[in-house]
């Protein structure tokens, strides 16, 4: 791996996949296996990428049976002999290209595996042909030798350990010996017995050619693992291509970092018998370079050489969803939860394929969220890939096809030439041990254990000291904590955060304020906790950890608690236990607070030596207690003590002999538990919380008696948490402690690699002498003479307050903006910057550390200057939607951006069709930025169309992976008109997009959008974290135009507020990482960098330049000159000045012109000029990137004085490569499928003279129809041609997107099956995809469409004879559809339309549903079970019109696609009525009722109407 | 927030004020009744805003919004302590501040301000009635001692916090009775002297000595003052009145509108005021030079006593019925007001200049004046008579209040305790500090004459550096970010 750069840190890198496997069920060996692999990967080469050198890939690769016979020969053919199959292995190795250093790696492999008692047969070039290679990857190209090896005094099965010991043994020698490889190419890809590996930094479409022997007709395999890699970035090197020694994994595993901590963790437990206590000389088991890919695949290697099976072990890594699913076999239930007491989930969205040479399987992870498509032939061969279509089989050799479902395992036994099913393969394991008798016996409920009674709430005076000594503010009290005792969730607030950083605040923040959350964005989704929490556990277990390779009864002796938080009582109990296992002790976190600048330190160390003290006595939960603090003793901060005691349990291996709980009156927020989780406790007391909690329902803040206010706080705090991890894409609790899924902003170096080992923290900061100052300060508020007669210090961080923590936006700045913009005031302008500006003596951001270096600058006078107009082309104003908006507010921003020549944002809420025509005086109230997020709403093809600029929002400043809500209220006739959906039915936006998992799935979006709409350029926009550099070169090279990095501080309408408080970086981190990133990968040049997130001034502006930004946005300002005050209640429709209101009193009172943002924008860009006339810059693109004209301050005191602003300032430069955008992306688009279509569809697009075209498709053919209807809106307008005007037949398999936002006139009936993504953003087209009429299996039975079809489509209809993946009809908002059955998660978030579903459904139907109607015909009387009834209800099918509608659907299902199965239930259709159920949303009902009451006439849905002649028609050309 | 949509639903209705007929009547406070469910209601009108310019519009940066929450829940007890955390004495501000927090209120860009001071004159007089008003006593006693001179807002506001952080409070007043400017200046219509004598009481019982009748100067020295005690703070107003420069100034009937009012409030207070000494306007043709606060006092008194006919007469001209656009939001505006002794009665003539008092045998019976235009420059405004516009106006009484020009503060600095600033008063650091060390100046005294809020502010800011300066650190609580609009 690369080293750390800058702000680059290789930990960030990612990868995302295109994989599969091919196998002969039967086992035998054929040329066929691998010629069809090879044509898998090439077929898959969209889903990989390619670097800023085009011939360079990624990586691709192949793991396939060893050839025996193909080696035999060209062993023979050196004169040699091999000994019999499986009595000698063949390394792959990759060795350095200098030959004295690769003798030395060739002569210490020789001399371990020697060691070993093991005889090197020889080695063997391995031909490569270097014109199949890219030059960047033929740079760092490996020699690539292959090592024999004869099995030895080993019985054959303990071979393979035996070489996965010479394996790790030599890595371990060469990691220990920089000297001897110091390029690192040095590599074993694998050693085995069974199997061999050929890969490379290659393109898939090289493989072929690079390897000459995989050309050789005698190199046959009966298996093959396949994987084509789509990587963040481009530093090549060529051992992170896959597959490795037992998988290829297309994902992501979220929480790698916890889960390798853990193995650590555990070390002195890890004993395996089949080692032979050899298991300590390998070094660590998992390698904390290595991608998150590789260390799954160490984890996996060793469980499964220590004796697992293949699925065993993949049941442990990667459990299904067991916790909440009654369903589920007891056993089957009881040996996930006996094992989670053995191991951490690895979570993620994951497709791993996995084999051993004779078993072949896959799995996916307990989301689902990577796709699998798998059939199986007549003739024995099984193929499984993240595409269908992959190979050319006839259907009629298909017997049967399918997908990979969450949490399922699909195993091919070609040893006993069989397909073994989930069921089968987990019942084999499951059997193995009666686990719930273990359970039974061993785990115990907290609330089945003797209650002891709690220690006595504080109250007064002497609570008033402790909330003092904690740092408690009114402001925590009043609206975070009572409210989430009150409300049982977390308060939500609006705006963004425009406080300090904690590290650069006066107020001696609690250490939790040092901590940001970090997110998903792009390389894997965030989930859903509120209508996917069946996939969620927050299950926490209180015991030792268990030892992986061992299964007995004792490991899983727990007490369980339903989630981390304990009430007084639950502690107090646990404290009391005496069960003969258990035995709790209680470690003070109190410390002298006069002791010094080291009393911290003292105290801190003593602490980890009474923690390793108290475990050798044989205490196993320890808990940590800051209860005590009086006048003379200060607490530990928890977290410090927390995180110090875990890492330093974990570097002495005794980490898993007890447990640790936090007793601490430092938490008062969700971010604060999720903190003390993320670094390590099983479970925290928030005792003081609980006591102001108690206190408050004492006197009248609280109508509550105060044990159910505790347990909405805790449900609250559950709630929240949920959240935290969910953003980060993180199921289950057990996976999220310790996984450290933060980053420290403003904490030293030594500190965090003391305390926090693992976390990132790359602008250094505040040490331990400083937190123990923070401690003292906080100490005296509540034990020193001050005359504070019993205040607490008011807080100021949500709100600004004159005795609180500062803010950017104060009364100061926001009246003289205003003044200036409304009245053309440039003194006021003036006096504004200033005001923003006097924060230099106590900076609130980092940009205010920086000052420009005008060493060895000319100033030059102000008229060479570019002038202000065309500076201010580069500004944009943010996504905020009309519906967060009023229409008075967007549309005035609109008008000033378009009159300004700057660009103005939709944002997520459409837009109305009348803004596309310029206004009579030639105005325009147009967003030229039309963005795509989650919630798709009013996403149509004329809305792409109508865009200079298509921007894909990843991730929003104030709430990165999460989604939003459009409370009903708010949906106004006309907002409900633009998002297509019911007025007064609350609106959701789902945490992912439901097309994007990961960063080739982004690729994908970018395609389809780009096909829609050629002209428009595609924007994504991505909030700052770190890693958030590699995110970006993932994007570009998934051939994003232009880069929005976001700020933490950017605003919102609506957030949970430890969401807008605790997660995201400033911009300034993000940019400048990305900008290094990006330039030293050569992809600078591709992209137009932006940035936003609190921008204020011309200096902001600069200074953003100087680190690499070309573009600017700005929400909060330009919404300040229209009149806002920042209320921050942007989520209760009240706005006063009304800009963020749909009330009609109050839009009223909207006082805003487009002069006063024209002015604002105006005013900036002359501030600019300023600032460039002094730096001596003529044109604002020669200031990009210009980081030398940057240097830190040197007149900073205090905790600023600290920080290291290095990295920001490092300057990044790669010869040839530019710095600022300089090329086109090339997205191929003269290769789309529909160019063939223009010339035939021409006349029809003109005249509207219908037309049918009959062509063939395969899956490389990606958003089919999408190029045409785009052309066509532009051409046409809306819904200009007639249904089915232009008809195209299609043979074959469709790539993903087939029919994304095909408009109404195009019709597309598939003869085959197709991809994820059908019907993407429908918009009056139809769809029909149906199998070939000689398939060899039953169509119902099987999977004809992938996953995610219809999401977002807002209008035609859709027909599928066959089942369906995942998450059908995702927020369909008026499309219809007819399906014969689908995956988990269907029709989920839906908002309108209709969907028929006549089969099976997955688990969760209907979740987050709202509007529309769904039709399920239940012939197993268990959709109820399925569905997720929070939202909707079941009721049978009375009303004529639903029974009219259903019919008509059904015929025209059959009709179309000849479905046998709606044929029969047409047949006996009043018969079956009863078997149908009607889905309907309670919200949705209530307000159609409302509707019809007030209208009586009554709507009746018309129905489709197909001409059938033309469908005959069809059927004949 | 107890109703987010509390100021939609309810719109402005301060404390109503008795009729005109019945408080002419008397001199007791003109808002009399309390309707507490009426206060409840007006605070749900707060927006709670996200930046509450109220806060910055006070200038003791009361916690307004987080008052008006306690308030619009019931929570008085709350509402209290949150309010006496930045205000010594919210009694007297909910009853004579102007209110700049109600200027600055959000709502009041396009709706009617929030009754902030009436939510918090309710909130004072439950907390009184309540008993929650109790002394606040020191936890311990430095043994330091402060001397405070003058009790009026600012001394007395010192005086308390001095005492609540321990050091040993003695306030001097010339006066036989503390109050100063609260006791003497504002009539008892607009401030019952009981509100005042409470929170005297209250404050002796904290701990503070009161030295009435002791004029320090002259009888102490402020020299022997400084030498007895470890801290001074003049805290002695700005009492030097601007005097009419024209011919007649010295008629009988001309009289200074600081003496009238003192005598009314002594009349009302039951002191003996000899019938000689009597200034009445009952029958008298008034007319009261100044348009400000202690004018419109002047009248409210003059209305009582039963003049015939009472005018008042502003020098500027008459102020636009809207916001000045010079003014806008959040500033405190340049608008027509109308007091409510300018409701009860009286005349009000704009941009009018005095000339000449006219008498006979001594005694004022007109006025000679000329109507003025006004040109605003760059260097202030320029009075220019207007030629022929010259009239006499009848006046058997002639009050005069136009404001006051600076400090009587002679001795103070003949003892080399202070200096005098550019503009007549006291010259004070940024953190109340005088040229000497161990003098402290607050209030009038230093800033010239201003607001009772501003007094009370400055108490407090003083007594901060004053304890910072015995202890070594920052003990009391700061005021916090301050700008002006």
């Amino acid at each position: 791996m690369p080293p750390t750069v800058g702000l680059y840190d290789p930990q960030t890198e990612h990868d995302a996949c295109g994989i599969g496997f091919v196998a002969q069920l039967r086992g035998r060996p054929q040329r066929a296996i691998v010629e069809q692999a090879l044509s898998i990967l090439e077929r898959l080469e969209h889903r990989g990428a390619c670097g800023c050198d085009p011939d360079t890939g990624d990586g691709a690769g192949l793991l396939v049976q060893i050839p025996h016979g193909f080696f035999t020969r060209v062993w023979r053919e050196r004169g040699r002999a091999l000994p019999r199959p499986r009595r000698y292995a063949v390394g792959m190795v990759y060795l350095p290209a200098d030959a004295e250093r690769r003798a030395a790696c060739e002569a210490l492999v020789e001399r371990i595996a020697t060691e070993q008692g093991q005889r090197v047969i020889g080695w063997r070039d391995v031909p490569v042909d270097p014109d199949h290679v890219g030059p960047d990857a033929n740079a760092v190209r490996p020699y690539i030798r292959q090592i024999f090896i004869e099995r030895r005094r080993v019985v054959p099965s303990a071979f393979e350990r035996r070489l996965f010991v010479i394996r790790r043994l030599t890595h371990e020698a060469a990691r220990r010996d920089p000297a001897l490889d110091p390029d690192r190419r040095f590599h074993i890809a694998s050693l085995s017995c069974e199997t061999v590996v050929y890969k490379g930094l290659l393109k898939p479409d090289q493989l072929r050619g690079f390897y000459p022997d995989l050309r050789e007709p005698d190199f046959v395999s009966a298996i093959a693992l396949l994987h084509s890699r789509f990587s963040t970035n481009t530093f090549p090197t060529w051992d992170l291509a896959q597959p490795f020694t037992r998988i290829c994994h297309n994902g992501e595993i979220n929480t790698v970092r916890g889960n390798r901590n853990w193995m650590l963790a555990r070390r002195s437990q890890l004993q395996s018998a089949k080692f032979g206590g050899a298991l300590d000389r390998l070094g660590p088991l998992i390698s904390g370079h290595a991608s998150d890919s590789r260390q799954f695949d160490q984890m996996l290697e060793v469980l499964h050489l220590g004796g697992r099976t293949l699925p065993h072990a993949m049941m442990m890594m990667i459990p299904e969803a067991w916790e909440n699913d009654p369903s589920m076999a007891p056993e089957r239930r009881a040996f996930y939860n006996y094992t989670a007491s053995i191991m951490e989930p690895w979570d993620g969205p994951s497709a791993i394929a996995f084999t051993d040479g004779h078993l072949v399987g896959a799995t996916l992870d307990r989301n689902g969220l990577r796709p699998a498509r798998w059939l199986v032939t007549s003739d024995d061969l099984v193929v499984m890939a993240s595409e269908s279509g992959v190979v050319d089989v006839p259907a009629s050799r298909v017997v049967r096809k399918g997908r990979l479902q969450p949490g399922r395992i699909f195993v091919v036994d070609t040893e006993e030439g069989r397909i073994i099913d989930d069921d089968e393969v987990k019942g084999d394991v499951v059997a193995r041990w009666p686990y719930s008798k273990w359970l039974e016996r061993n785990v115990f409920a907290i609330d089945q254990l003797e209650p002891v009674a709690p220690t006595p709430a504080l109250t007064g005076q002497g609570l008033r000291r402790q909330q003092a000594a904690f740092g408690y503010t009114e402001e925590q009290i009043d609206r975070v904590i009572v409210p989430m005792a009150r409300d049982g969730h977390e308060p939500i607030g609006a705006m963004g955060r425009d406080t300090p950083l904690a590290v650069l605040s006066e107020q001696a923040p609690s250490l939790f304020a040092y901590f940001h959350q970090l997110f998903a964005q792009v390389t894997n989704p965030p989930i859903d906790p509120i209508r996917e929490r069946l996939v969620m556990s927050l299950s926490t277990a209180i015991g030792m950890g268990g030892n992986p390779f061992d299964e007995t009864p004792e490991q899983c002796h727990r007490i369980e608690i339903k989630g981390p938080v304990l009430t007084n009582q639950q502690l107090a109990t646990l404290r009391g236990i005496d069960d003969g296992v258990f035995e709790a002790t209680t470690l003070s976190l109190c410390y002298p607070v006069d002791g010094g600048d080291d009393a911290l330190e003292q105290a801190v160390d003593a602490l980890c030596r009474a923690a390793v003290d108290a475990l050798d006595r044989g205490f196993n939960l320890l808990v940590l207690s800051d209860r005590g603090v009086d006048a003379d003793h200060a607490p530990i901060p928890a977290l410090l003590a927390t995180s110090a005691v875990h890492q330093h349990l974990v570097r002495e291996g005794i980490r898993m002999h007890g447990g640790l709980i936090v007793e601490t009156g430092d938490v008062r927020e969700v971010h604060d538990v999720a903190l003390l989780v993320g670094y390590g406790a099983a479970a925290v007391n928030p005792w003081l919380t609980f006591d102001t909690i108690t206190e408050a329902c004492e006197t009248e803040a609280l109508a509550l008696d105060p044990d159910d206010a505790i347990q909405r706080w805790v449900q609250a705090a559950d709630k929240g948490l949920l959240k935290v991890m969910s953003k980060m894409g993180i199921s289950t609790i057990s996976s999220y402690r310790g996984a450290q899924i933060f980053e420290a902003v403003g904490l030293d170096h030594d500190l965090v690699q003391r305390h926090f080992a693992g976390t990132s923290s790359r602008i250094g900061g505040v040490d331990l002498a400083a937190l123990g100052r923070e401690a003292a300060t906080r100490h005296a508020r509540g034990f020193s003479d001050d005359v504070r007669d019993g205040a607490l210090p008011v807080g100021g961080e949500l709100r600004w307050r004159r005795r609180g923590e500062r803010h950017a936006w104060t009364p100061t700045t926001i009246a003289s903006l205003q003044r200036a913009v409304r009245d053309g005031d440039r003194d006021a302008w003036w006096e504004y910057v200033e005001a923003v500006h006097a924060d230099d003596e106590a900076p609130t951001a980092l940009r205010r550390l920086l000052e420009f270096d005008t060493d060895g600058v000319t100033e030059i006078p102000l008229d060479e200057v570019e002038d202000a107009a065309s500076i201010a082309t580069r500004f944009v104003t943010g996504a905020m939607s009309f519906g967060s908006l009023s229409a008075e507010a967007h549309e005035t921003l609109a008008l000033a951006m378009n009159e300004l020549g700057g660009r103005s944002n939709t944002g997520e809420g459409g837009e109305e069709p009348e803004r596309w025509t310029p206004d009579p005086d030639g105005r325009s109230r147009r967003s030229a930025i039309k963005q795509i997020a989650s919630g798709r709403f009013g996403v149509h093809t004329p809305y792409l169309v109508n865009a200079d600029e298509l921007q894909i929002k990843m991730a929003q400043g104030a709430k990165p992976g999460e989604g939003g809500q459009l409370p009903g209220h708010k949906v106004s006739d006309r907002i409900a008109t633009v998002r297509c959906s019911t007025p007064g039915v609350t609106l959701i936006s789902p945490p992912p997009h439901h097309d994007i998992y990961s960063i080739e799935d982004l690729a994908q979006l970018i395609y389809d959008l780009k096909s829609v709409n050629p002209a428009a350029r595609v924007s994504v926009k991505l909030v700052s974290e770190v890693g958030v550099g590699t995110v970006a070169a993932g994007v570009a090279k998934a051939r994003a135009e232009a880069i929005v990095i976001a700020g933490a501080s950017g605003g919102t309408g609506a957030s949970p507020i430890s969401s807008i408080q605790h997660a995201g970086l400033p911009w300034e981190l993000g940019l400048a990482e990305t900008q290094q990133v990006l330039v030293a990968n050569g992809l600078r040049g591709r992209v137009r960098l932006q940035v936003d997130g609190g921008l204020r001034t011309g200096r902001d502006v600069v200074i953003a330049g100087l680190l690499g930004a070309e573009e600017f946005g700005f929400s909060t300002a330009p919404l300040i000159a229209l009149g806002c005050v920042m209320l921050r209640q942007c989520h209760q429709n009240t706005c006063s000045v009304g800009i963020a209101t749909q009330h009609p009193e109050l839009t009223k009172r909207f006082a805003g012109e487009p002069v006063h943002v024209i002015r604002f924008f105006l005013y900036l860009a002359e501030e600019i000029r300023q600032w460039m006339a002094r730096l001596g810059i003529r044109r604002f693109d020669d200031l990009v990137g210009r980081v030398d004209l940057l240097r830190k301050r040197d007149d900073l005191a205090g905790k600023a004085a600290h920080i290291d602003v290095g990295a920001i300032l490092t300057e990044i430069s790669r010869p040839g490569a530019a710095n600022r955008h300089a090329e086109a992306q090339d997205h191929s688009l003269e290769a789309h499928f529909d160019q063939s279509l223009f010339e035939p569809a021409r006349a029809a697009i003109e005249t509207g003279e219908p037309v049918q075209i009959t062509t063939t498709i395969t899956n490389e053919h990606r958003a089919v129809g999408s190029m045409l209807s785009g052309e066509i809106v532009r051409q046409r307008g809306t819904d200009a041609l007639l249904d089915d005007t232009i008809a195209i037949h299609l043979e074959g398999s469709a790539g993903q997107s087939f029919g994304a936002w095909l408009t109404r006139g195009v019709t597309m009936l598939l003869e085959g099956d197709a991809n994820d993504y059908v019907g993407k953003g429908l918009s009056g087209g139809r769809i029909a995809v149906y199998p070939p009429p000689d398939a060899g299996f039953d169509p119902s039975e099987n999977v004809i469409v992938g996953n995610t079809v219809l999401y977002g489509a807002t209008s035609g209809d859709a027909f599928f004879r066959g089942r369906a993946g995942e998450r059908f009809a995702v927020r369909n908002s008026g499309a219809r559809a007819v399906v014969e059955g689908c995956g988990d998660h269907g029709c989920e978030y839906m908002t309108g339309g209709t969907v028929v579903v006549l089969g099976e459904t997955g688990r969760n139907f209907a979740a987050g549903m709202s509007g529309g109607v769904a039709y399920v015909y239940d012939r197993d009387g268990q959709f109820r079970s399925r569905c997720n009834l929070e939202q909707v209800e079941l009721e049978a099918i009375t009303d004529p019109g639903d029974r009219f509608l259903l019919k008509n659907l059904l015929e025209d299902h059959v009709r179309f696609t000849g479905s046998l199965r709606a044929g029969q239930v047409l047949d006996h259709f009043d018969a079956l009525l009863n078997r149908f159920v009607r889905v309907m949303p309670t919200e949705y009902k209530r307000v159609l009722e409302a509707r019809r009451a007030e209208r009586p006439a009554r709507v009746t849905p018309q129905p489709a109407t197909w001409p059938s002649a033309v469908v005959r028609n069809w059927r004949t050309t | 927030m107890s109703d987010p949509e509390g100021f939609l639903k309810h719109g402005r209705t301060p404390i109503p004020r008795r009729p005109v007929d019945e408080r002419l009547n008397d001199f007791a406070e003109i808002e009399a009744t309390r309707d507490p469910a009426e206060r409840t209601a007006q605070a749900t009108r707060c927006m709670d805003c996200g930046v509450p310019f109220c806060q910055q519009g006070c200038p003791l940066g009361n916690p307004i919004p987080d008052f008006n929450e306690a308030v619009a829940t019931g929570r008085w007890r709350r509402a209290w302590d949150q309010l006496r955390s930045t205000n010594n004495f919210p009694e007297f501000t909910g009853r004579v501040c102007p209110a700049p927090c109600e200027a600055a209120c959000v709502l009041g860009i396009n709706d009617d301000p929030v009754t902030i001071e009436h939510i918090e004159r309710e909130i004072a007089e439950r907390a009184w009635a309540a008993g929650w008003a109790r002394p606040v006593l020191p936890r311990r006693r430095t043994g330091h001692h402060v001397a405070v001179v003058g009790s009026g807002p600012a001394g007395l506001a010192a005086a308390e916090q001095l005492n609540a952080a321990g050091h040993h409070v003695v306030v001097f007043e010339k006066a036989d009775r503390p109050g100063g400017l609260l006791r003497y200046g504002i009539p008892d219509f607009k401030l019952d002297r009981e509100v005042l004598d409470r929170r005297i009481r209250l404050i002796e019982r904290a701990g503070v000595t009161f030295r009435c009748g002791v004029e320090v100067g002259t009888d102490p020295t402020w020299r022997a003052l400084h030498s007895e005690f470890d801290a001074v703070l003049v805290a002695i107003g700005a009492m030097q009145p601007r005097r009419l420069e024209v011919d007649g100034a010295d008629l009988d009937g001309v009289v200074l509108a600081m003496d009238f009012l003192e005598q009314q409030n002594r009349v009302v207070a039951g002191e003996d005021v000899p019938t000689r000494e009597r200034i009445d306007a009952r029958d008298k043709h008034v007319i009261i030079l100044g348009g400000g606060d202690t004018g419109s006092d002047c009248l409210g008194t003059s209305l009582r006593q039963g003049a015939a006919h009472v005018t008042q007469i502003e020098l500027f001209e008459r102020p636009p019925s809207e916001r000045a656009p010079h003014t806008p939001w959040p500033r405190w505006p340049h608008v027509f007001r109308t007091s409510s002794s300018q409701e009860e009665g009286g005349e009000r003539e704009w941009a009018f200049m005095t000339t000449r008092l006219i008498g006979e045998d001594g005694r004022v019976t007109g006025l000679e004046g000329v109507d003025v235009a006004i040109h605003h420059g760059d260097d202030g405004p320029r009075l220019e008579p207007i030629e022929g516009s010259e009239r006499v106006l009848k006046a058997d009484l002639v009050l005069l209040a136009m404001g006051f020009t600076g400090v009587r503060a002679e001795a103070l600095f003949d003892d080399g305790l202070a200096t005098p600033s550019p503009r007549g008063a006291i010259a004070g650091d940024d953190r109340h500090r005088t040229t000497k060390p161990g003098v402290y100046v607050a209030g009038d005294a230093m800033r010239g004459a201003s607001l009772v809020v501003w007094a009370i502010r400055d108490g407090r800011e003083a007594a901060r550096t004053i304890d910072a300066d015995l202890c070594g650190r920052d003990r009391l609580p700061a005021v916090g970010m301050d700008a002006r609009f």
